[in-house]
């Protein structure tokens, strides 16, 4: 008996032994031996690649070395940025000017590097504002934001930056389809099916990068969800994927997941341009604001624009099809040679990949379904290359090495797996940490991928890093891809959220030109101060301009009075110093307002509205120098209605009483 | 040999000594590099036939916390002067050629020289009034400490490493010197062992 009960203990116990062996590997058992020395990036050495990374919901774009995940910088896009000055000085607020005024938010989901002949060229890196519809054009000589254009008859530009192989466009897509701007827009919202329509624009980029508005097509009321361009053969083509053609207006959880398929859109933009030339185009009146930051004057102009070409998807024939598409497609990306396009259905157990040339010949022999809102739906069967089976769950984005091999991410069952383009063959996986969402192989959507690392920018981050109370650093995972198994590398947190990313060879970026300051020469700011000797301070009415200079260690004027309550004083403070990494920075108490920081040669204004009598002291925010913290003055502020007369001075007030 | 004539090498010889001397007015003749933590690429003073070159407003900026005058190239009579000068040894030398006389370069090598020394002395006498004028109210003063850089060679001045070295036109310079050098020792036969 009591024989029988020891073994029964020891039959349980070695059966839950079993049991637990069983259990999936951990992370630790993830990292391989020589992780620690791949990601290593000694001091004083330089990464591999520049890792652009979408900042999300924080609006801005992080700069990543590839492969130690050292965070360079975070420039401000379409997020004021009080640290930086950016939406807080006179010069940056037009940038952030939209039709609806200055606003000083918003959520940059995806990045995409300017392109030549199909590949990265390391001029330009372009943002989507996901909530404000816009796209941002930050210029990769100086890391700033260059240029903001808004895009009307919009609602959450999602499927936006992507570009064409030569950068001719960069295109959006709306998210939310909306009454038109041109429409009455005071509808029921239930009339969504005959009142919501769906805008892709068309932005032209020009030589040095500026954007306009060339066209726009509309459509069904859709939700579009992202996009990619033809290269190489299907160069002329351009793919959105959209989800609820459904049409609901509410609980799209539900409302938008009824229909098996939906769509992949192919837009045929030769074509369009080609009913352009023919005046197929109606112009439509709307309101968009453009913003250009001028380099010379340091200063951004906004400018609202009232007109934009439409044409319409269902009345001129030819431009776009519709593919349908498993389970409201997400991800929608073209592989290095343009043949191949992955659509990646939410919530499907397969990937569907379309070949474009039988896309070509189910177009010309008319291998029809139907139509959707008079656009002609081609058959799934005519257009599928093949479908990627047991791939895993969730398939959401994919990126490929150019060795013929394509990586998809999978929200839902958090791996990343890797799959032979032609044969649809499942060659690797490896799990992420956690929920993975988007994914970056440098180069992974052009026609020249390096596909050295694969970066996934993950949704969950749980106990990655060491805990920071409720809310956590987002995280992101670098695998090395130059073996048949992909192997991780290295863990490391990231601002905002990270969404869409773009990586390029770092001598690509860092041999452009770039600038390392500004020549003070070529100043036309038109309250520049070019020297100590023109530093001075005008009023004019309640207004009080301080012309001022910086240089180590002290500012010209220091000492200001004559200012009264009830002025406006703006600082216009020029850096005088001529030499990298010499920037000062500017603040007062009190100020309702940010700091500036003021690079070599550059000249950045702050608006001050005193409120209280007093002297106020103003000092160097930016450690310049041995004798930084010298570098500080006073400003007095004297009631409304004082007769102290504006002076200014430096290094002359000497002391009243000996 | 009796002729007092110059041989065909020597004439050659002074074609390039020639050349050399016009060739250093359009090239840095001297150069004071300076290295700190700070500036891993490091500044360079660049010193042309006629002005200063270089990092020259980094490097005022920087002088100013130690009270040094600000350097201006227009502050210099020399480089007004030292074109000429070297346009004139250029065409002494090659006058030289047609005069053809070895006594005749030996006295233009030794006034050569002679004005080498008193560039030197020029030189080192800048570098005293720089290094040692310094303004008394400037923010860093360390008694007893002179910021003068070396006449030739490397100094370490507080956080700056100074190395002070001839530039392209400098060794042109020297290239003439020994040179001429040459010419006089083949002239005079310096070569061959009396007998």
């Amino acid at each position: 008996m009591k024989n029988k009960f020891l073994k029964a203990v020891f039959v349980i116990a070695l059966g839950s032994a079993l049991v637990t062996s069983c259990k999936p590997k951990s992370s630790g058992d993830a990292v391989s031996g020589d992780a620690a020395q791949k990601a290593y990036v000694a001091p004083g050495k330089y990464d591999e690649f520049y890792n652009f990374v979408s900042g999300g919901f924080s609006g801005q774009l992080s700069v990543y070395g590839l492969p130690s995940g050292r965070l360079f910088r975070v420039i401000p896009v379409f997020s004021v940025d009080p640290e930086k000055g950016w939406g807080y000085s006179e010069e940056t607020k037009p940038m952030l000017n939209t039709s609806q005024g200055f606003v000083p938010w918003d959520d940059l989901h995806h990045t995409e590097m300017s392109q030549t002949n199909g590949e990265v060229d390391g001029r330009w890196v372009f943002g989507n504002a996901n909530n404000t519809p816009r796209i941002a054009r930050i210029d990769l000589k100086t890391f700033k934001t260059a240029e903001i254009i808004e895009l009307p008859n919009s609602a959450g530009n999602h499927s936006s930056p992507f570009i064409t192989e030569n950068t001719e466009y960069v295109v959006a897509g709306t998210r939310f389809s909306v009454p038109a701007d041109y429409s009455n827009g005071d509808v029921a919202i239930n009339t969504y099916k005959e009142n919501f329509k769906g805008h892709i624009s068309f932005v032209k980029v020009g030589k040095e990068g500026e954007m306009d508005l060339a066209f726009q097509i509309v459509t069904p009321g859709v939700n579009f969800d992202l996009s990619h361009a033809g290269k190489g053969k299907s160069h002329g083509w351009f793919f959105f994927s959209c989800y609820n053609t459904e049409q609901a207006n509410t609980l799209l959880e539900v409302n938008a997941s009824q229909k098996d398929k939906d769509f992949i859109m192919a837009v045929n933009w030769k074509k369009a341009e080609e009913y352009i030339k023919a005046g197929k185009g109606k112009k439509q009146s709307v309101k968009y604001a453009h913003n250009k930051w001028d380099e010379k004057t340091h200063t951004a102009k906004s400018e609202i624009k009232t007109e934009v070409l439409v044409l319409d998807s269902a009345e001129l024939k030819d431009i776009c099809y519709m593919i349908p598409c498993p389970k409201s497609p997400h991800g929608c990306d073209v592989d290095p040679s343009g043949e191949y396009i992955v659509g990646s259905g939410k919530l499907a157990a397969l990937i569907p990949v379309f070949s474009f040339d039988k896309l070509q010949s189910a177009i010309a022999k008319k291998q029809f379904d139907g139509n959707y809102g008079g656009i002609p739906v081609v058959k799934y069967e005519a257009a599928l290359h093949g479908e990627v089976q047991k791939p895993g769950l969730g398939p959401l984005h994919t990126e490929f090495d150019g060795k013929g091999n394509a990586y998809t991410t999978f929200f839902v069952s958090s791996e990343v797996v890797k799959w032979d383009i032609k044969s649809l063959k499942v060659l690797d996986r490896v799990p992420t940490y956690y929920s993975v969402g988007h994914l970056c192989i440098p180069g992974g959507d052009s026609k020249k991928p390096f596909g050295k690392y694969l970066i996934a920018y993950n949704k969950i981050t749980k106990d990655r890093y060491l805990p920071t109370g409720p809310e956590l650093a987002q995280s992101a995972q670098i695998f090395d891809i130059s073996g048949d198994k992909m192997k991780m590398i290295l863990d490391f947190p990231t601002i905002g959220e990270p969404h869409y990313a773009q990586a390029a060879p770092a001598d690509l970026i860092r041999n452009n030109g770039q600038l390392k300051f500004y020549k003070i020469g070529d100043n036309n700011h038109p309250y520049v101060t070019k020297g100590e000797k023109e530093a001075k301070v005008v009023r004019e009415g309640n207004k009080v301009h301080v012309y001022m200079t910086s240089i180590r260690s002290h500012f010209a004027p220091d000492n200001i009075e004559g200012v009264k309550l009830g002025d406006e004083v703006y600082f216009h403070v020029t850096n005088l110093e001529q030499d990298w990494d010499v920037p000062h920075g500017f603040a007062i108490k009190g100020a309702d307002n940010g700091e500036l920081l003021i690079m070599p040669g550059e000249t950045t204004t702050l608006k001050w509205i005193p409120k209280k009598v007093g002297i106020f002291p103003m000092y160097c925010t930016d450690f310049c120098s041995a004798l930084h913290q010298e570098m500080q003055g006073y400003v007095r502020v004297s009631p409304a209605g004082s007769n102290v007369p504006i002076s200014f001075s430096v290094g002359t007030n000497l002391p009243a009483n000996k | 040999m009796t002729t007092a004539k110059i041989s065909t090498v020597s004439k050659v010889l002074l074609l390039i000594v020639a050349a050399l001397f016009i060739g250093s007015i359009f090239v840095p003749m001297w150069q004071i590099e300076l290295n700190a933590p700070q500036y891993p690429e490091g500044l360079v003073l660049k010193l042309h036939a006629n002005k200063i070159g270089g990092d020259v407003d980094i490097i005022n900026g920087l002088n100013h916390y130690i009270g040094m005058a600000t350097l201006h190239t227009e502050n210099f009579i020399e480089f007004k002067i030292l074109p000429y000068v070297f346009a004139g040894f250029g065409l002494i030398s090659l006058l030289l050629i047609f005069v053809a006389k070895r006594k005749a370069i030996l006295f233009f090598f030794i006034t050569y020289i002679v004005f080498i020394a008193l560039a030197g002395i020029d030189f080192y006498r800048w570098n005293y009034e720089y290094g040692h004028n310094l303004d008394p109210n400037a923010a860093i003063r360390v008694p007893g400490m002179a910021y003068q850089p070396p006449l030739l060679g490397y100094k370490q001045l507080l956080n700056f490493g100074a190395y002070s070295i001839p530039d392209t036109g400098g060794w042109m310079l020297t290239g003439a010197g020994i040179l001429l050098f040459a010419i006089i020792f083949k002239e005079y036969h310096l070569f061959k062992k009396r007998s």
